[in-house]
């Protein structure tokens, strides 16, 4: 089939996934341009004048753990550079993030449930989908960049650079798409697909801010293996390096075309690697709810395993250079207070870092607490319910992931953190105890977002997914808010807030048992609704 | 004779959807009982009741003896359940599967059983979730529930993915269980199937059981096709009670007549003079159209 040939339906395809997707589309386009619109309004106020804007780049470039988060500020002259500065790296994950979910719903979860079957066989081109999925993805990209850069030009910032900030948020949607695109050819099932784009979402962000927290002397060139870095060093309004923005769209285009070739060598809901026969009898693990939860959720519990352990190398094994600090001002000592609770900068940089682990941590949790609605939505729980199982027994088996597969996750980060930190600190029994510590006491905000879930499965099952836009909401007033100066009360909603900053900062324990009071009494009025209510 | 099943009054509405609408279902212990009824009927509704994963609203279930809410558990492990729509767990293959829902309920591990029974629906037991057909993941729902010691099987449209071949292993199957005493409760859409296996069925329709009893004793209720070439028009046709979609063509006469007004059809034929008269029972397929069909258009388009 040529080209033109394997595209044929692909027009009606995009309109029908648009239509279908307007509402989800509209809420994450909607909280996208909020937060752009809202840190440019926001920086308007808390940065009036040439003055306060250095003293805010001196005090985040000083700090190897801001700069992890935020990357460096590259230009004060104006609130356009850094409303670019603030929301490239963290807007560019979430369009990205948006994106891979774009394609794959589109692509291979469409394939998966069989409906692109009846689709294929209407006069759909084999590539149709695939185009359709990436439309989608590079249209909401687009709505998002121009919006971007008409607001900033049309507020009075300078218009080449307005065009270059848009511009590179576009290329960070169409980048990611094109991860998208290799990721639904290569695997079976959405889900594996949605997780390959997750990964390399992460291991981008992590190489930009491993590399933006390297100090002088550091692995900076890190950055450089990110498209996330790519984007932040378009540098709108001071350099406007639009050949990174050539890059971002080439790397797109040329995964597009990989994914392309790749799904014109496959069958039609076959992924590229080969079925092999399993066992003819369930081996003897396979005897309980718990069993077969564990069955399940093993592989995503690996994955994310392997994730974390790199994750947590990477972040330790920098955790040299950020110690650089030039010079250090009240206003230094009171963001990073605020950030890492202490003014030693390793340390600071240190509980920065676990605290990021523990908000991806987070995301596991939130996902494998949600696999409960999935086996009931898909009619998998009826059997395992019908065959003698208390409905508490099969949640349990489940949502012992999102208890302690968090718990494995933060211990796996922990170790490698502190593995890495000791090695360049050459302390490495000191250095993995306390980072063993600091990686576990994030359990217990991790445990409030698995329990928010299991709370709106078990009473409000229709929405069990809305556990994904309180995590965004959280992780975003965790994220963006203490650099927003965003009022204490607001902070004080996410669970992160509370968690002591360890290494450095003193134990409390009071916080813990209050968090882990909540997520019980959250889990629990979940379950008590999941006995009372109807299956399915 | 003693009740598997016994539901009367069953209500259950979805948002403002009245799935079930005062419906009544016995089945007595040992007996194969047809459940049948157009889509959308509720009959998946009705088993899921019986299964406790959802509460009614009004009337009385009593299922074994027991409240399938309250005893769920207690009685799951007496029961075996086929849903009509299989989905398997895509690491898994058939043969997990078969072992998983057997140890769930508790069984004992019947190896011999279960080879026979996977030799005799050719599957095979090595093959992940997601590369198995509909009709193959059907079969591994139906091996694992005729591994089972289960007093009760509830098999919700257990063949719709069938080959007719397969289909004649699983009424055999059936025939085993019923002989071995087992209940069976069998909802289904293929009337040749209930037809062979069924003591009783229940129609129902709307949420509601419209007719209910031995295959004979419904037959009864309804009415014969009878075809008859006369010698002279028949006089008085108009007068006779029971009588519907009379086409009459000079001396040819087509029509349906009510059961129990057969008699009265006869005697004004052989006053007019029967050439001959060929008259026929009515299927299965022509009593499940009449229930079938909404209640305005009751007489119409009867039978062929």
């Amino acid at each position: 089939m040529n080209l033109a040939g394997s595209l044929i339906g692909c027009g009606p395809l995009l309109r029908f996934a648009l239509r279908r997707d307007r509402t989800m589309l509209a809420c994450w386009i909607y909280g996208l341009l909020a937060s752009v619109i809202g840190t440019a309004v926001s920086f308007r106020k808390l940065y009036p004048d040439a003055a306060s804007r250095e003293q805010l780049a001196a005090s985040i470039n000083d700090n190897g753990s801001l700069r992890a988060l935020y990357g460096a500020v590259y230009d004060t002259g104006s609130i356009g550079a850094l409303t670019a500065w603030r929301i490239l790296g963290i807007g560019g994950l979430m369009l990205g993030l948006l994106c891979v979910l774009l394609v794959t719903r589109h692509t291979r979860a469409e394939e998966e449930s069989g409906r692109l079957e009846l689709l294929g066989a209407g006069a759909v081109g084999r590539g149709a989908p695939l185009a359709a999925g990436i439309g989608a993805a590079l249209t909401a990209s687009a709505v998002v960049g121009a919006i971007t850069a008409a607001f900033l030009a049309g507020s009075g910032e300078q218009l080449n650079g307005s065009l270059a900030f848009g511009a590179a948020l576009f290329g960070c949607g169409a980048c990611f798409a094109g991860v998208a695109a290799v990721a639904a050819q290569l695997t079976e099932t959405g889900r594996a697909a949605n997780g390959i784009g997750g990964a390399v979402l992460g291991l981008a962000f992590l190489l930009r801010a491993a590399g933006d927290a390297a100090g002088n002397g550091g692995p900076g060139w890190l950055v450089w293996l990110s498209p996330l870095g790519w984007a932040e060093r378009v540098r709108p309004y001071d350099e406007n390096a639009w050949w990174l923005v050539a890059l971002l769209l080439l790397a797109g285009a040329v995964q597009t075309g990989i994914g392309y070739w790749l799904a014109g060598r496959r069958d039609l809901g076959g992924g590229l690697l080969p079925q092999r026969p399993g066992p003819p009898a369930a081996g003897s693990t396979l005897r309980s709810a718990l069993g077969l939860a564990w069955r399940l959720q093993r592989g995503s519990l690996i994955g994310w395993s392997v994730g974390f352990a790199i994750g947590g190398a990477l972040l330790g094994g920098i955790s040299k250079g950020v110690d650089q600090l030039v010079s250090s001002s009240a206003n230094v000592e009171q963001i990073v207070q605020r950030m890492g609770g202490s003014s030693q900068v390793t340390n600071a940089y240190l509980a920065t870092s676990m605290n990021l682990l523990a908000m991806v941590a987070a995301v596991y949790a939130v996902q494998s607490a949600l696999r409960l609605r999935g086996e009931e939505t898909s009619g998998r729980a009826e059997p395992v319910l019908a065959s003698g199982v208390r409905r508490l027994a099969w949640a349990g088996g489940h949502l012992l992931h999102p208890l302690l597969g968090s718990a494995v996750l933060l211990l796996v980060g922990g170790l490698t953190a502190g593995l890495g930190a000791g090695v360049v600190f050459g302390d490495v029994p000191g250095w993995t105890g306390r980072l063993l510590v600091a990686g576990l006491v994030q359990l217990p905000a991790v445990w409030v977002f698995a329990a928010v879930t299991v709370a709106l499965f078990g009473l409000l099952p229709q929405w069990t997914s809305a556990a994904w836009g309180v995590l965004g909401v959280l992780l975003f007033i965790a994220y963006l808010g203490p650099a927003l100066n965003a009022g204490q009360w607001l902070l004080d909603l996410t669970p992160f807030t509370h968690i002591p900053k360890l290494p450095g900062a003193v134990f409390h324990a009071e916080p813990l048992l209050w968090l882990t009071l909540l997520s019980a009494l959250l889990a629990g009025a979940g379950l008590a609704g999941l006995r009372r209510r109807d299956i399915g | 004779m003693t009740t598997a099943i016994d539901v009367s009054g069953l209500v259950k509405t979805f948002g403002r959807t009245r799935a079930l609408d005062g419906l009544d279902l016995s089945v007595a212990e040992g007996e194969v009982h047809g459940f049948l009824g157009p889509n959308g009927a509720g009959k998946s509704t009705t088993i899921r009741v019986l299964l406790g994963l959802i509460r009614a609203d009004a009337g009385q279930v009593s299922l074994l003896g027991g409240d399938p809410w309250r005893d769920s558990v207690a009685l799951h492990r007496r029961l075996a359940y086929v849903p009509g729509d299989v989905t398997l767990w895509r690491g898994l293959t058939g043969g997990e599967v078969i072992d998983l829902l057997g140890r769930l309920r508790g069984n004992g591990d019947d190896r011999a059983r279960r080879k026979s029974l996977l030799e005799r629906f050719e599957l095979d037991p090595t093959k992940k979730g997601q590369t198995y057909s509909k009709g193959n993941r059907q079969k591994v729902a139906l091996v694992a529930a005729f591994c089972s010691d289960a007093e009760l099987l509830i098999l919700d449209e257990p063949t719709s993915g069938l080959d007719p071949l397969m289909e004649e292993v699983f009424r055999a199957c059936v025939a085993e269980e019923r002989d071995r005493g087992r209940t069976v409760l069998l909802s289904s859409h293929i009337l040749s199937e209930v037809e062979a296996l069924c003591d009783r069925v229940s129609i129902i329709r709307a949420g509601r059981t419209v007719e209910t009893g031995t295959l004979a004793g419904l037959r009864h209720l309804t009415r014969t096709s009878v075809s008859a070439e006369l010698a002279a028009p028949p006089a008085g046709l108009d007068a006779l009670p029971g009588l519907h979609d009379v086409e009459l063509r000079g001396t040819t006469l087509h029509c349906q007549v009510d059961t129990d007004h057969l008699d009265a059809l006869l005697r004004a034929l052989t006053d007019a003079g029967v050439r001959s008269l060929t008259s026929r029972p009515p299927t299965l397929e022509e009593l499940f159209l009449r229930h079938y069909e909404p209640e305005s258009s009751d007489s119409a388009e009867v039978g062929s």
